[in-house]
This record gives structure tokens, sequence and C-alpha cells, in this order.
């Protein structure tokens, strides 16, 4: 292994102004605004009953995997928890797929089998949507293994967030990341709250990308609310993985303004503190002005984006609710790749 | 006096081994901590040091001998003041002397475990319905070769298959069943991990995501319950939960249940855990030509496997079929020995009860069927429920739990399906319902054995 120190780095090395073309901007504000609409109308489809169970919302998180994905390149994998809706529509997945696996349906990307938690796309390298708290975390680090097995220079995107931070497969895996140099960024998403347990009263850790040091995987705290902060910390930890250098961590300080899932009051915060944090550190407000304040586009110019976004929500709600409920056959069905399940 | 110094145990499991070199020569004087020979056990290469101090009189055991039964003299150690005119006097008398429980030793000596009440083998080491053609060849091999013989025909076979684990390279396996494949096939494919099972079980299920074809060791299935939600949740689960866009192509495998003297927490058998969680297959085999033929079909499945083996079945020897691509298929249970009275079923080290048992019933008059079920899911119900209907009585064994046993499971699925053509209930012989005790007598009482085997049957048959 190529002599590297075993400190990791400090906090975002870029100290010159991010900056990025009017196309980026506008397709980062397209991006993160799709995810909003997307879990805004999915909130209301919960509301009407049309969505049952578990449904964890993105909404304030956008800029963390709009950035990433700005970062990754074709064949890239990337696998996530249970707060997975942003992700998949981040990569490419089909809003009407996930919204029609949201209300149960058959052309939902799991055939409804799966729910709000647990979606694949094997087309965009997407690896799910995982209901145990840490335990895509090893998981994210064996799909690294399969492509530094495979000779290529792929990594893979690990997801996970501040609770999930706490558990100890997460540093089994550090451990063999770093042992066996696998090309994994293990991305933290810090947005404050496991669930109701506010960072603060679950560790005395002042960050938690600095646990990294022990295993000696450099990493860095990111600012989540600026998608092109989130970007550049991105390209480094992609650059790292690239060059055979091993995993790197982003801690991307972020914060979600909806509950834990739909059934969580959120009493354990102030209605004012969610209300400061959308009003001054919105990600989409933040692109927004650079748009207008650069003079990259007019009002009207980003009304017609927003226009666009809604029809195309707005399908694949219709989509997610004209779409037939599986076949009753499905129930016995993908159990075995190959073979039918015996009846036992 | 002359002391004699006698083969020893260097592991739970080990019955005999081999006395590979002799560090030291008669004549020679020895004090306690020296190393005195290089013993072969059946997985490793271990030092043997002298405890008392002498000079060596005779070495009653030459260097190279294979099979040397523990407890057997190998040298005798001469304290001062003596000659090796006294060795006559030894015999017997050495202060670590051979067994001096006459009963103990008779009891034991057939066993192929020095502590484990299981029987050995019986004479039949092949089943009467044998699935191989006409004038198949047959080699003898343990276990432990076979299923290291399936990794690596497979490793050849297929550039995505691994085997990673905690000793599995360097080491060349807790229990040697990974031998010589870090030569073969390098470290990019044979893998030691740290011991961490939670982490190593779950970056294997990724690897398989990944495409490859993993084979995550456990040093012992006991290890494995720190990686239960990976192989539940994540192997299991997540071809249904993908609607079936992708699974988890992957092989789970390790000794699983009692050893011999290892404890409570390294001697439970896991096949009623797994065999509930759909979505796993489930295998345990009995001999070394269905470990080998089960394993290699267990790498080349596109679901995930658990395939759980045993440490006293390890080195007992079978006949395995000496032809180029041996695979046995899942579902298939296999009938060791047909008969009308009863039918005795089993599978992975509880086929020694059933085959000792069905031997003895046999000099009675009593002709059981004795079934090897050899994979716990798929379960061959079919196999099963014919032979009830022709024997119309049922004995299961199992080493396992007796709550939600593998034992229950089939009497439900008997008395669904064969009621009307049982002439007594179905009894199911299994371990106790209690943590497995250290004591050798409580061990022993703590698994199912031959004559509760033999009683069930007498019960079942009324006579």
């Amino acid at each position: 292994m190529a002599a590297r120190s075993t400190t990791s780095r400090s906090k975002g090395s870029a100290k010159t102004p991010l900056s990025a073309t009017k196309d980026e901007l506008l397709q980062y504000y397209k991006d993160m605004l799709l995810i909003r609409r997307f879990e805004e109308k999915a909130g209301q489809l919960y509301g009407m009953g049309l969505i049952g169970g578990f449904c964890h919302l993105y909404i304030g998180q956008e800029a963390v995997v709009v950035g990433l994905e700005a970062a990754a390149k074709e064949g890239d994998k990337r696998i996530t928890t249970y707060r997975d809706h942003g992700h998949m529509l981040a990569c490419g997945m089909d809003p009407k797929g996930v919204m029609a696996e949201l209300t149960g349906r058959r052309d939902g990307y799991s055939k409804g089998k799966g729910g709000s938690m647990h979606m694949f796309s094997k087309e965009k390298d997407f690896y799910g949507g995982h209901g145990i708290v840490g335990a895509n975390v090893p998981i994210g680090a064996g799909l690294a293994f399969s492509d530094k097995y495979n000779g290529t220079d792929n990594v893979t995107f690990t997801y996970f967030g501040d609770g999930a931070a706490n558990q100890g497969q997460v540093y089994e895996t550090y451990n063999m990341a770093e042992l066996w140099d696998l090309p994994v960024i293990f991305v933290i998403e810090n947005n404050q709250y496991a669930m109701g347990t506010s960072v603060k009263r679950a560790t005395k850790s002042k960050s938690l990308w600095e646990r990294g040091a022990a295993y000696g995987i450099p990493g860095e705290e990111v600012d989540g609310m600026d998608v092109l902060a989130v970007r550049e910390a991105g390209r480094r930890a992609v650059e790292n993985c690239r060059a055979g250098e091993g995993p790197y961590i982003l801690e991307v300080m972020t914060y979600r303004y909806r509950g834990h899932s739909m059934s969580d009051p959120a009493k354990y915060r102030t209605r004012d503190e969610v209300q400061k944090m959308r009003e001054e550190r919105d990600p989409i407000e933040q692109v927004r002005k650079r748009l207008l304040d650069g003079d990259h586009a007019s009002e009207d110019e980003l009304k017609a984006v927003d226009k666009e976004i809604k029809e195309v929500i707005n399908e694949a709600a219709e989509f997610a609710r004209e779409s037939p409920e599986p076949d009753p056959d499905e129930l016995y069905t993908d159990i075995y790749a190959d073979v039918a399940p015996q009846d036992a | 006096m002359a002391t004699e110094v006698l083969m020893p145990a260097l592991s739970p499991t080990m019955e005999e081994g081999t006395l590979a070199k002799w560090l030291v020569k008669e004549g020679d004087t020895v004090s306690s901590g020296d190393i005195l020979a290089e013993i072969e056990t059946d997985k490793a290469t271990m030092e043997f040091e002298a405890v008392d101090e002498g000079t060596i009189g005779k070495i009653l055991i030459e260097e190279g001998t294979e099979g040397v039964k523990v407890n057997t003299p190998i040298a005798v150690l001469l304290e001062e003041g003596e000659s090796a005119d006294d060795i006559e006097d030894a015999s017997g008398k050495g202060s670590a002397a051979a067994p001096a429980d006459k009963e103990q030793s008779s009891e034991t000596a057939p066993s192929d475990s020095k502590d484990h009440p299981a029987p050995a083998k019986p004479k039949d080491s092949r089943p009467v319905e044998s699935e191989l053609p006409e004038g198949t060849k047959f080699k003898q091999q343990t276990v432990r070769e076979a299923l290291r013989d399936a990794m690596a025909e497979e490793m050849r076979r297929d550039g995505a298959v691994f085997v990673m684990g905690e000793e599995v390279a360097e080491y060349q396996g807790a229990y040697k069943i990974t031998q010589g494949l870090l030569d073969e096939f390098g470290d990019r494919r044979v893998i030691d991990t740290p011991i961490t099972e939670h982490g190593f079980a779950g970056l294997g299920v990724g690897a398989a995501f990944g495409g490859l074809r993993p084979i995550v060791e456990f040093m012992t299935f006991n290890f494995a319950m720190q990686a239960m939600d990976q192989i539940i949740n994540s192997a299991a689960k997540t071809l249904y939960m993908a609607g079936g866009q992708m699974g988890c192509p992957m092989v789970f495998r390790g000794p699983n249940g009692a050893a011999a003297r290892v404890g409570a927490q390294h001697s439970q058998d896991y096949a009623a855990w797994y065999s509930s969680v759909p979505g796993l297959k489930v295998v345990q085999p009995y001999s070394a030509a269905d470990a080998k033929g089960l394993l290699k079909t267990a790498i080349r499945d596109p679901n995930p496997v658990v395939f759980l083996e045993n440490e006293i079945l390890y080195g007992r020897t079978f006949d395995v079929p000496d032809i180029e691509d041996h695979t046995v298929p899942f579902g298939k249970a296999k009938i060791w020995r047909e008969g009308t009275d009863v039918t005795i079923v089993s599978f992975g080290i509880g086929m020694t009860y059933a085959l000792e048992a069905a031997e003895k019933l046999a000099e009675d008059g009593i002709e059981a069927e004795v079934i090897d079920l050899r994979t716990l899911r798929p379960l061959d119900y079919d196999t099963l429920i014919e032979s009830v209907k022709k024997t119309n009585r049922c004995v299961t064994v199992e080493e396992g739990f007796p709550v939600c046993s593998i034992g229950n499971h089939l009497s439900a699925y008997i008395m669904q399906n064969a009621f009307d053509y049982l002439d007594a209930p179905v009894i199911n012989c299994t371990g106790k319902d209690v943590p497995m005790p250290y004591a050798a007598n409580l061990e022993k009482l703590a698994l199912t054995t031959t004559q509760e085997v033999l009683d069930a049957v007498h019960a079942v048959t009324y006579r």
C-alpha cells in the first residue's frame, strides 16, 4: 500500500469560491426540486391512505444526493438505508416506478413487494433500500469489494445516517474497508436526529467523520445544504477511491424538515428551529438564488421548470394510483431465483 | 520411576494423529517446556512439549507413524539414576499413564471422537440407493477433504467464486477445510478477515449483490449469530424485496452443532433456525460424498445457502465417487437403508445414531428404513411420506434443541399428510432442552443417543 497519512484530512480544503456553469446549476435545481415535489406528493398520498406503513421523507436533504451524483460516473454504485426516495430519483430511477412501489402496486420497482424502504435497480446500480439501521454499510463495502475484485475503477457511495454511525458493524466495515483499500465512500448524512434523539444525546464525539481516523480513513465535514460544496467534497472522495487509495468519509451536515417518518410529530425540536433552517439554508433556494443572481435564469424560466416538474410528479402519482395491485400469485414468486417455494 | 510419554489430544475432537517428527533422540536430557515432537492432528501440526524432566530412555513410536491413537505411549522418560533397562517396569505404571479406567476406554475406543458420544461410522459407508451410474469408481475421503475439493473445483470452474473468513488463508483454515486454497488461488480469492462476523457477512452479501459468488466461512455457526441480521434480512429477503430483480447468490458455511466438550456457547445446532426462513436454502450433509456434491451445488445455486457442517464428522472417511464433477441435487433425500418396520429420518451427525440404531434393530429382527434428508430447505417431503406410508411408523433424530425442532416440523407434516397411515405417534429424538454442559457425562446426557433411538423405535413398533 502506498504511504499515506493515517490522520484524517481537515474540513473542506477548497477555499476558492464554489462555482458551476449555468447548465449545471439548472440541472441541480431540477434534480432537487424533483425530489422535493415527489416527497411532498408522497406525503399527500400517505395522508390519503394510498401509501401505508413507514414512509420516510427526504425533504431538506436534497443537496446531499444531488451533489454526490454530480461527482459519480457510469458504473458507480450506491446503497442507502430506508430514507431512500431521494437517492433513487437522483440516480435516474423513474419516479413512476418509485411512486407505484410506495402505493404497493405491480408496476412498482419491486412489484409492490418491497415498499418505501426496499427498492432496487440493477440498471441504475442502486442496491437498496435497507430497513435495518447500519446493515447497508458492510454491504456497501462488499459492493466496492466486487469492483476491486473485478479490477474496475468504480466506487460505491454508501449512505447512512448519524444514528447508524453509532452501530458496531459500521466500525467493523471501516476496519476492513481500509485494510483492503476498498473503493467505498461512506456518506454520513447527519440530519442531526436519529428519529427523536439528537446527535448530542447519542454521542459525546464532536464529529462523526473523525472517527475514521482510528482506522486511517481520511474524511471531512461538508455543508450538506450547499449542493456545490457537496459536489466538491464528493469529487475529492471519488478521486481518492479511484486512485486506489481506499475508503473516504464524508460527514454531510444536513437537516430534514419533516418528522422521522410520517407518524412522527417531531416534538423533540422546536418549530422555530425547522423554520430557521428552511428560511436561511434551504438547498433549493440557495441554487435558485445563484441562478437568479448570476443572471443564469429569469423568474419566468424557473417557474416553467417548476411547472414541468409538477407535471412529472402528477403523472407519477396518477400512474401509482392507476397501477393495479400485484396479482395474488406474486405472493409466492421471487422467493428463490431458480425454483418455486415448497408448500410446507 | 520411568514415565511414559503419551500421545496427546491436541484438539477437542482429536482421536488420533501422526507423529510427524521427533525433535529429541534417545539419551537426550529434557526439561519441562522442551519441544519433544511435532504432531499432526486432523487440524494442524502442533509442537508437543515435555512436562517432566528426565532423559529420553526409549522412543516407542517412530516418526512418520500415522494414526497414533490418543494416549498411546510414544516414548519413555527416565528419571535421574534410571537406565533403559528399567523400561520394562514402566509399562502401565507411568504417572500420566494410559487410560486407567478400562470401561471408559472401551467406550470411547470405537468412537471417532474422543469425547463426543456420537457413534462411529457404521459398516455401510454408502447408501443402498445410488444415483450414480453403474461402475462408478469410489475413493476414500474424509468429509474435510471432500469439502476442500468441492471449493477448489468450483473456484477453478468460476472466477467469481472466492472464500473469506477467519483463518481461511494463511492458517489454512481453523479446521483445515480451506487447506491449500491460498496456495492455488492466491490472496485475491482466499481472504483472511478480522474477527468481525457481522461485518464480513454483510460484506459478503454486498459482494454477491455486486455479481460475485462469495463463500463466507464461519469458524463455527455459533459465531454466525452475530451475523444473523445479514444472513436473514439482507441475504434471504432481498430477492423478494427486489421483486426478483436481484438476489444474493452465496454460501454461508462452517461447522454447526456440538463438537466435544466445548461448552454452551460453542455447541448449538442451528438447523431448525435457518430452516424456518423463506429465501434461504439449508443443507446439512452427513457423508463425505454428499458434503462434496452438495457444497458444489450450493456454490452454483443462485440463492443464499446456509451449509451446516459438523466438526465431529470432518475427520470421518467415506466412499466418494471418483468422477470429474460430482454434484448432488437439493431437495432429494437419500435412503441409506431400506426397511419395512419403521422409518428413521435424520440428517447430518444425527445419521450416526440412526444408522447404528438400525444395525442393532436388525439383530432383533426389526427392519428400519433410514432416510438422510441432506437438505432441510428444500426438504424431500415425498420420500419421507412414501416411506411412512410403507412403515406406518416414524422416529426423527437430530442433535438440536427439542422445541420447534426439525422433528417437530416433520411430525406435523406427517400428521397432516399421512395421518391415516400412522400406527403410532411420531417420536422426536433430539438434544435436551438445556444449554450444552461442559462435563463429559452431562454433555453425553444433553445429546441424543443411539439408545434413545432404539427406545423410540421399540415404542412405536410396540416390540
